[in-house]
């Protein structure tokens, strides 16, 4: 069965066009994560499935029932904010019977939930107090026990892990990575951030400027991006972009080279010298400066030592050379 | 303050300069006290000195409390301003929450229009106000004062409770409606508490011009049954002879009241209840 089921969605705010015919399908179990920079959409898009935004056109489905006109509490949805959005006057319980009490469900079902949801994400000592008593990942975690009490279809999650710090950051994700084992439940997850998306995502969804670029498994869309944007999106440090021509690729505009690629070799088509380095302990970062005026970073495994101006030559391999057109199109 | 950001130099020049202002602002309150509690000739003799026991009298307080309808006058300011503001802060905050929260064709324009009347007294249309009075038999009765004083309360409590609701966490609102709150409670339960330091800001402002004013009162509901405290008063203030016993002690007990409505209000403006709620 397919959890989410996306047609033609379009969302307009005046003459701004924010979401432009995006088709997508969400199977039974699957967490679906959604980058894309800035402004791009993907929350507008997750409010329009949640039903807290109004489509401009097209259809959203959840588990085979159209929802297009269904108010958000009847969709089957739950979902987590970035800013947590907890109820300031209500305890942790109250914040998480919220839902179920509005729903009419019987207290016996509320308190063996509420039992459940504490107990998988650590809350039992928390349960009267107010979020105001809470540290942020507390509180996160409340609004991910509220989601989780709802025993909904479909979660959709907001940058949830962006107001932790990274220590936090870190235990959530990967809370959340059990969670969805656990609960086997379709999410749908937006974020910025590359780890998030490539540890978490069963597939990933690249968005730009309300389009969707490409959806494939993370490690599909690493190794064999569409575009020249979906290349340089994932992977930090970025892809290196060089010009096509003056390298020997004829037939292309642009030339991608993922920085793990490149190698120093005495034999390297290219020249340079190096400009900048950064150690991160267990790599090393590179800033070269060609000869033909291009920059490139080289990520290097392990710690090395490199003199500022010192002159460095580097290769790479035939199958890890990405060419794309003028437009950003994969030329194969 | 933390004893490290502390400044002696700093705090007593702000405290002087607090102070000062206290007893500026304080001065004729405390004029209107003191004299409030002496014979005619010691307020007019010493007007600055407090009641001795030659000077002490009650006389003003006697002639207040007898003249009979005193506590209806005041239970009448009571409730026209208590349900002027009621109706100030429903209406303000709903009209709020609308213009703030919900997308429709000429928003700005509504929000715009709405906040005119500040700029327009309302004492402008005095006499419209009477034929409508008129025409609707509402002369005489609390209900016009109550229905002017609203109007009059209105622009300002829109203009500023707007500012508020827009800062009221989408987030908050949108998990209220996943969880199946109505509007209404969205409005009521979430919206309304957050902006609790901004309606008691709009309640003080609006209240002290209500519970004085004169003009309305003496136009609109003169009457013996609908006299508010104000003008109530007016009886001991003649052309030819005031009863300044009387009119002093009025006053004093008239300060009463705000004062505690103040007080009621003041600690809403204190209380932080939403510190660390959404974030
Ligand atoms: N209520 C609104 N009215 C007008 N424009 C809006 C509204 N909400 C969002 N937009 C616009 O829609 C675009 C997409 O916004 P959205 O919040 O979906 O971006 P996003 O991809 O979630 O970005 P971020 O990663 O910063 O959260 C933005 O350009 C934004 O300015
Ligand atoms: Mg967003």
């Amino acid at each position: 069965m397919t959890a989410l089921r996306l047609k033609n969605i379009s969302k307009s705010f005046g003459p701004v066009e924010v979401l432009k015919n995006i088709d997508l399908t969400v199977e039974d179990g699957e967490f679906v994560v959604f980058v894309g920079p800035s402004g791009c959409g993907k929350s507008t898009l997750l409010r329009v499935i949640a039903g807290l935004e109004d489509a401009s056109a097209g259809l959203v489905e959840i588990g085979g029932v159209d929802v297009t006109l269904t108010p958000p509490a009847k969709r089957g949805i739950a979902m987590v904010f970035q800013t947590y959005a907890l109820y300031p006057h209500l305890t942790v319980r109250g914040n998480m019977a919220l839902g179920l009490k509005q729903a009419r469900r019987p207290k016996e079902i509320i308190e063996k939930r509420l039992k459940e949801a504490s107990r998988m994400l650590s809350l039992e000592p928390y349960l009267d107090r107010r979020p105001s008593e809470l540290s942020g990942g507390q509180r996160q975690r409340v609004a991910i026990g509220r989601a989780i009490m709802r025993e909904p279809k479909l979660f959709l999650f907001d940058e949830p892990l962006s107001n932790l710090d990274a220590a936090l950051r870190m235990n959530t994700r990967v809370e959340i990575a059990a969670l969805h084992r656990n609960l086997a439940a379709s999410m749908i997850y937006v974020t910025h951030d590359q780890t998030e998306a490539m540890t978490l995502a069963d597939r990933i969804v690249v968005m730009r400027d309300g389009i969707v670029e490409q959806v494939g498994a993370p490690m599909d869309l690493y190794n064999n991006p569409d575009n020249q944007f979906v290349a340089g999106f994932l992977g930090a440090p970025s892809m290196n972009f060089i010009n096509a021509g003056q390298h020997g690729f004829e037939q292309a505009a642009v030339l991608g080279i993922r920085p793990e690629h490149l190698k120093i070799s005495d034999t390297g088509p290219l020249q340079g010298h190096v400009t900048h380095v950064e150690r991160l302990g267990a790599d090393t970062n590179v800033l070269v400066k060609l000869n033909t005026d291009e920059m490139l970073t080289l990520r290097l495994f392990g710690q090395y030592d490199f003199e500022i101006d010192a002159p460095i030559r580097l290769g790479y391999a035939m199958k890890d050379a990405f060419l794309f057109d003028e437009n950003g199109h994969r030329v194969k | 303050m933390n004893k490290a950001r502390r400044n002696l130099a700093h705090s007593i020049a702000a405290h002087t300069l607090l102070l000062s202002y206290t007893i500026l602002a304080l001065f004729p309150v405390f004029v209107i006290l003191i004299n409030s509690f002496k014979t005619r000739k010691a307020i007019f003799r010493h007007p600055l000195t407090p009641p001795n026991p030659d000077s002490f009298s009650l006389v003003g307080y006697e002639t207040v409390l007898k003249q009979g309808d005193f506590f209806h006058y005041f239970q009448n300011s009571m409730i026209v301003t208590v349900v002027s503001l009621f109706f100030i802060l429903l209406f303000g905050a709903m009209a709020a929450f609308a213009l703030a929260e919900y997308r429709f064709r000429g928003n700005v324009w509504m929000g715009l229009y709405l906040a005119l009347g500040i700029m327009i007294p309302i004492r402008i249309g005095t006499v419209a106000i009477l034929q409508m009075m008129v025409a609707s038999g509402l002369v005489n009765t609390l209900t016009a004062l109550i229905l002017v004083y609203t109007a009059q309360g209105l622009p300002l409590a829109v203009f500023i409770l707007t500012e508020f609701m827009k800062q009221v966490s989408d987030d908050l609102k949108n998990a209220g409606r996943i969880d199946g709150l109505s509007e209404y409670a969205i409005f009521f339960r979430l919206a309304l508490p957050l902006v609790r330091p901004a309606m008691a800001t709009v309640a003080v402002f609006n209240m002290i011009p209500i519970w004085n004013d004169l003009w309305f009162p003496l136009i609109l509901a003169p009457s013996e049954a609908t006299k508010t405290l104000t003008l109530g008063s007016q009886v001991f203030i003649g052309q030819f002879v005031t009863n300044w016993n009387a009119v002093l002690a009025a006053l004093s007990l008239a300060i009463i009241p705000v004062l505690a409505l103040y007080v009621i209000f003041s600690r809403q403006l204190i209380r932080g209840i939403t510190a660390g709620a959404v974030k």
